[in-house]
């Protein structure tokens, strides 16, 4: 018998995955070298500032840089530190994996884009990993420009722990305007039977009326919250997360079926399409139009794509689903000067101008310079400051990341099951562990 | 098993008293023994700990609750799901790598012509990391490209698959891609194994009447169990701790059919906050893991002994 040399591949494979195991430690991130001397003085400000986000593409790469540019002008001395790593919203997001080693670890990022709302507080404020902001909002007049239900999210028991950036809204309707117009249909459905009978008159010319993902969670949850928005309304929603509507509400469960009959009207493939492969669809004209984020507008552009339409989700007219990105300063960093300095750039007016004109988003402020933005955002600006603000659940704003982690798992498998009554218990559930009612 | 007919027997030694030379070992194995105790067996000490207290939210917990994250976990649906998944991954993977392993290297042991080309071809996508391999295997397999159009454009469009993505059986798929990868060591292991089996035996079989399947069915196979028992205990370690390949194949696939309990413990760690729980499916792949090593170190420990 040779077991001696099995057990000796035994060990070496063993002795290997050891190594690897060592290697990927010597690859994970090592903590930024200390500053380099006290940066005292804010003109000869000197040292390092490493900014952790999950920016790695298109226009938010863009975006970024044009706020890097104008801090080192600024601040010539400093090195920025671009710790960006891709994959940040959503299910297996990598990012968020990778700050909640560091932060977990002792080893905080200067500062790190996090997602205005529960997933700021609720994560990082109430677990004291963040410093308190309150003097840098009064010196900075913040409290006047950002609009109250902004500073509300970014706010814990009165004092605030992150700077706003961007607004994102979710509940739109994207819509290809050739594939409507086949069926002499000019304009985006308002209401859920107008959707349907659209998407009726679509199936019978083969066209599916919507994108939809069936691989992997978030898509789902996105699409569910857009349809619970308008069966609720306004302030059905909002009750969801203060207690004033329960989750067990018929509504919710006719939501449920809204989604079921949506898939009846979806792409076939579904079942394997993940959440990026949406909005491609629409573009390719092989889905009539899709509920998604309004970072599809900044899609739609980098493909040149010019046939198409948009209006606010079916029944959620003068309610803007926001999301927002934002910066703190964690406690415990090595270059606490540079981070307020980065702070003020971020929640400047400057700042926001340079930065979502080319995310695609739209800036935080009230007083945004409006001819930096395409026709798209200067509605979006203006629904901003006239709608009734709610905020989103996939995208962290509304509730905190272990009910939407439930959320997204529960509305994932009904999109296979269809099972109306299951699904509605399992969310009642979560929301139980979550303590809503 | 006669595992044990050709080794030497060891001696049994008269007890000695400590000598420079123990000394010396036992220093020398300090460092490795320590090291072991604490990035191991210390860590399982504590994942299992965690598993009992109240660590839910980004707030540490140490609040004692006993069972309670087991009980949450076992009703779970996504959690069922992984532990239906692993049986189907780990009987499709371990089978896939035993069959053609063995069937790969039973046909270079025919003294074929350029052997070692062969035997480099067959173990190269051992060297191909795991994600390399699910971003391949992913292009080849999805429902509206690779195979799938390779069959429309043949005429077999009857034969195509959703792959990966099916509801049921996704996971299955998964295991093509995963035992492409890992099939050449476990070939290498079989064709160390046949290379040790001398002459004599088969000379000896074949002078008896034996046929080549006979002989293959009734004597190298019997006498090639214990690496049939190192190929199972390292596949199916494999298929307990799979996340890489699925990772970067299917994710965690339509109602989780491709999604594996580690997957699900990273997703209750990083993104939900849920440490405990989280805790709960680590300890699960623990006793799974051990329910597969603990034989095999008992079967290797006997064998010392004799």
């Amino acid at each position: 018998m040779k077991n001696t040399i099995t057990r000796r591949k035994f060990l070496a494979t063993v002795g290997l995955g050891a190594g690897a195991a060592a290697l990927a430690a010597c690859g994970a991130p090592t903590a930024a070298a200390p500053a380099k001397g006290p940066a005292g003085a804010p003109a000869t400000a000197s040292g390092k500032l490493e900014i952790f986000s999950w920016w790695t593409n298109g226009g938010e790469v863009d975006g970024l840089n044009a706020m890097y540019d104008i801090y080192k002008k600024s601040y010539p001395g400093v090195e920025i530190i671009n710790a960006a790593i891709a994959g940040g919203s959503g299910a297996g997001g990598n990012a968020k994996a990778v700050l909640k080693t560091r932060m977990l670890g002792g080893d905080p990022p200067d500062s790190f884009q996090v997602h205005l709302g529960r997933e700021l507080i609720d994560t990082w404020a109430v677990a004291d990993k963040m410093e308190n902001l309150n003097d840098l909002y009064k010196s900075e007049g913040w409290n006047d420009s950002f609009p109250p239900g902004v500073i509300a999210l970014a706010s814990d028991k009165g004092n605030a722990y992150s700077v706003p950036v961007n607004i994102h809204r979710s509940n739109v309707i994207w819509y290809n305007t050739k594939l409507f117009g086949q069926i002499g249909q000019n304009a985006a459905p308002a209401t859920w039977d107008e959707y349907f009978s659209i998407a009726e008159k679509l199936k019978a010319k083969g066209i599916p009326m919507a994108a939809m993902s069936g691989s992997g969670a978030g898509f789902q949850g996105h699409e569910f919250e857009n349809i619970a928005l308008a069966t609720l309304g306004y302030d059905g929603y909002m009750g969801l997360f203060s207690g004033a509507t329960s989750w067990g509400d018929a509504k919710i469960k006719s939501s449920f079926e809204t989604l079921k009959k949506m898939l009846d009207y979806s792409v076939p493939n579904y079942a394997a399409l993940d959440w990026g492969a949406t909005d491609p669809l629409v573009v390719e004209g092989k889905a009539a139009s899709d509920i998604m984020g309004d970072w599809t507008n900044g899609f739609y552009k980098s493909k040149n794509f010019t046939d198409w339409g948009w209006a606010p989700a079916p029944g959620t007219k003068g309610i803007f689903l926001a999301l927002s990105d934002s910066f703190g300063l964690p406690k415990g960093v090595k270059n606490k000067d540079n981070v307020i300095n980065w702070l003020k750039l971020c929640g400047s007016k400057a700042g926001q101008d340079a930065f979502n004109p080319l995310k695609g988003s739209i800036p935080a402020r009230k007083d945004a310079d409006l001819s930096k933005y395409d026709s798209y955002q200067k509605q979006a600006i203006s629904d901003f400051a006239t709608n009734k603000i709610a905020g989103s659940i996939v995208h962290g704003a509304a509730a905190k990341e272990s009910f939407v982690n439930d959320y997204n798992n529960v509305i994932a498998e009904f999109v296979t099951t269809k099972d109306v009554a299951g699904a509605h218990q399992k969310l009642v559930d979560a929301a139980k562990v979550a303590g809503y009612k | 098993m006669n595992l044990a007919i050709s080794r030497p027997a060891v001696q049994a030694k008269p007890r000695v008293k400590p000598s420079r030379d123990m000394l010396m070992a036992v220093l020398v194995l300090i460092p490795s023994i320590v090291a072991v105790a604490v990035f191991i067996y210390s860590f399982i000490g504590w994942t299992i700990w965690i598993s009992a207290v109240n660590w839910n939210s980004s707030i540490p917990d140490f609040t004692f609750v006993a069972l309670q994250n087991w009980r949450i976990m076992l009703e779970n649906s996504r959690f069922l799901t992984d532990l239906r998944n692993l049986a189907m991954y780990a009987f499709g993977f371990i089978a896939q790598c035993l069959v053609f392993g063995f069937l790969l290297a039973a046909f270079l042991d025919q003294q074929i012509k350029g052997e070692s080309i062969f035997r480099t071809i067959f173990i190269f996508p051992f060297a191909v990391s795991a994600i390399v391999t699910g971003v391949a295997w992913k292009w080849i397999m999805r429902p509206d490209a690779g195979l799938n159009l390779l069959l429309d454009g043949a005429g077999l469009g009857a034969f195509k698959s959703l792959w990966y993505s099916h509801p049921t059986f996704g996971v299955m798929f998964i295991t093509i891609a995963a035992s492409w990868q890992f099939v050449g060591y476990i070939m290498a292991l079989y064709l160390a194994g046949l290379r040790g089996i001398s002459n004599e035996v088969r000379e000896a079989a074949m002078i008896d009447g034996c046929g080549q399947v006979t002989l293959y069915r009734h004597i190298i196979i019997p006498m090639l169990s214990g690496i049939t028992f190192t190929a199972i205990v390292l596949t199916g370690m494999g298929a307990i701790r799979a996340f890489d390949i699925i990772a970067a194949m299917s994710g965690s696939g339509q109602a989780f059919s491709t999604d594996t309990l580690a997957l699900h413990m990273f997703e209750q760690t990083f993104l939900a906050d849920r440490y405990s729980l989280s805790a709960v499916i680590g300890a699960v792949m623990i006793i799974i893991s051990s329910v597969l090593v603990v034989p095999y170190l008992i079967s290797t420990r006997k064998e010392v002994e004799q």
